[in-house]
């Protein structure tokens, strides 16, 4: 029997720029123009004030962990329990839901606020997942 | 919305609640609307508007044999029959209709003909938020927990006492699944889920529905029951992902929900003598308590665990067991609604003596939406 696999996320139009970044490396979030909001999930205007002139950026990358909790029952496919699901908050603000890697999934070593930084895992030739590991320094 | 035009004439729960595999959903559905017109005293042709979430209106009309000239297929997650009490009071208000039946049911546990839940890889939770190892409510629901916690300094013990608490008031009701007294320490000591949470956090998985019958008030004196009034009602929506919640602190739905319904009804906290807050997870009163505005975030954890909403306390919680003890079918709003009106009716199992106002109030998804209704049994 095959192994049951992580759920894939499938781009659309709207969020392609995105899955484009993880895969280049970059975090890509998005700033409104007209007045500076910056916004996550991706959308083509600013769900602050409704323009339609946002410009696409790189995230410094750096947040820390805003929530958690450790999955121990049921697990997702493709995941061996127990494992922490996060909520980063990223510097520039938006927060996001990732995965800690390189540390203990214990709740010793997530503590909330801790210093994060992204890390690109690649999970196929079309997507590079964004996690995240404690900060270096 | 004006106050007590409308009123709740007929309630009623399945035959059955828990574990019924002779029935399917759609049956549990037929079967919670035949006893609650039954309870109203009505014949099926009486019935001109309906609502219902998940199952479409049109398959409940048709199963049923209903006409409606008004429907509302509102699906919000667990609260949405809070939503349609709402909206099916401005109907009859607006003449839309005149007798409106509101079905939930749900095979939770049996499973039979429900279709199961499925998030779209091209989704935005499909995309930003499966990836992660979401799988099901105890992986989600639980996510803002921990920052909730250190933000107004909760301890574990004080959210498992909601736990502890709730099974004191399902020891009461015969109809509860779980009746067996409980401590901090079980609580603490039950099976890990999704860290902080344990079993006895989560909600229980069941077979179930139940079913409300709406007509205006100026009708309500002429059927069987005492009319249960509606007094104020409100909800909202945020977001369908957890993670996008605006803050852990609070959910932004419950803000606008609650305090819309204290204002439509007049009241201030003081005025409440029977509060339903949903409880899928234990963490979910602690939130109630402090975005309807009954004390200070702070506050919350240590008030249930001191006894407040105990039988006996000062401000009865969550009074059939709640969604930890006394049912939940996946879509537990309605069961909250069905024991507010039996407090209202004065015939709850473990009734609190001279209640004159309940207030229900209700989440869908994880923090998703909410809704809010006030309740009277005097006009």
């Amino acid at each position: 029997m095959a192994e049951a696999q992580r759920a894939r996320p499938k781009p659309t139009p709207e969020t392609q720029h995105f899955w484009d970044g993880t895969q280049a490396g970059e975090l890509r979030l998005q700033r409104c123009d007209a007045c500076d909001h910056v916004y996550f999930p991706p959308r083509p205007f600013c769900p602050k004030c409704a323009s339609r002139k946002v410009s696409i950026f790189k995230s410094s990358g750096k947040g820390k962990l805003y929530s958690y909790v450790i999955n121990h029952r049921p697990a997702a496919p493709g995941f061996t329990p127990p494992y922490a699901i996060a909520v980063v908050e990223l510097d520039e603000g938006p927060r996001m839901m990732s995965n800690i890697v390189d540390c203990p999934q214990t709740p010793e070593a997530l503590e909330l606020d801790m210093k994060l930084e992204v890390k690109f895992e690649k999970l196929d030739d079309k997507i590079t997942l964004p996690m995240f590991r404690p900060a270096k320094g | 919305m004006r106050r007590n035009q409308v009123a709740v004439v007929g309630a009623a729960e399945t035959t059955k609640l828990g574990v019924i595999p002779d029935m399917s959903q759609i049956q549990l559905h037929a079967d919670a609307a035949l006893n609650a017109i039954a309870d109203a005293g009505l014949k099926l042709s009486d019935i001109d508007g309906i609502a219902t979430a998940v199952e479409t209106p049109q398959q409940i009309a048709h199963y049923l044999g209903i006409t409606p000239t008004w429907v509302d297929g509102t699906s919000v997650g667990g609260c949405s029959f809070m939503l349609h009490v709402r909206h099916a009071a401005a109907a009859i208000e607006a003449g839309l209709c005149k007798t409106v039946l509101i079905t939930h049911a749900e095979s939770g546990k049996s499973m039979i003909g429900k279709q199961p839940r499925f998030t779209p890889p091209d989704s935005l939770n499909g995309q930003f938020e499966a990836p992660f190892g979401v799988y099901g409510p105890p992986s989600m629901f639980p996510i803002p927990v921990l920052r909730f916690m250190k933000t107004y300094g909760i301890t574990h013990e004080q959210i498992a006492s909601v736990a502890v608490v709730q099974r004191e008031w399902a020891a009461k009701n015969p109809r509860a699944t779980m009746k067996d007294p409980i401590t901090v320490e079980d609580v603490l000591n039950s099976r890990m889920i999704a860290y902080p949470f344990r079993l006895l956090q989560c909600c229980l998985v069941t077979d179930g529905g139940g079913a409300l019958i709406l007509t205006s008030a100026d009708r309500a004196k002429d059927f069987p029951k005492k009319p249960v009034y509606i007094l104020g009602t409100g909800e909202s929506v945020e977001t369908p992902m957890v993670s996008q919640m605006e803050t852990f602190n609070s959910s932004r739905a419950f803000k606008v929900a609650g305090p819309l319904a204290f204002k439509e009804a007049g009241i201030t906290h003081k005025d409440v003598d029977h509060l339903m807050i949903y409880d899928a997870f234990a963490h979910l009163p602690l939130f109630g308590l402090g975005d309807l505005g009954f004390m200070p975030y702070e506050e919350t954890g240590k008030f249930i665990a001191d006894g407040n909403t105990r039988p006996g306390g000062k401000l009865p919680l969550n009074t059939n067991g709640g969604g930890l003890s006394y049912m939940h079918s996946g879509m537990y709003g309605m069961y909250a609604l069905q024991e507010s009106v039996r407090q209202m009716r004065g015939i709850a199992p473990a009734q609190v003596k001279d209640a004159k106002i309940s207030v229900c109030h209700g989440v869908g998804g994880m923090f998703a939406a909410s809704g809010t209704i006030i309740f009277t049994n005097e006009k």
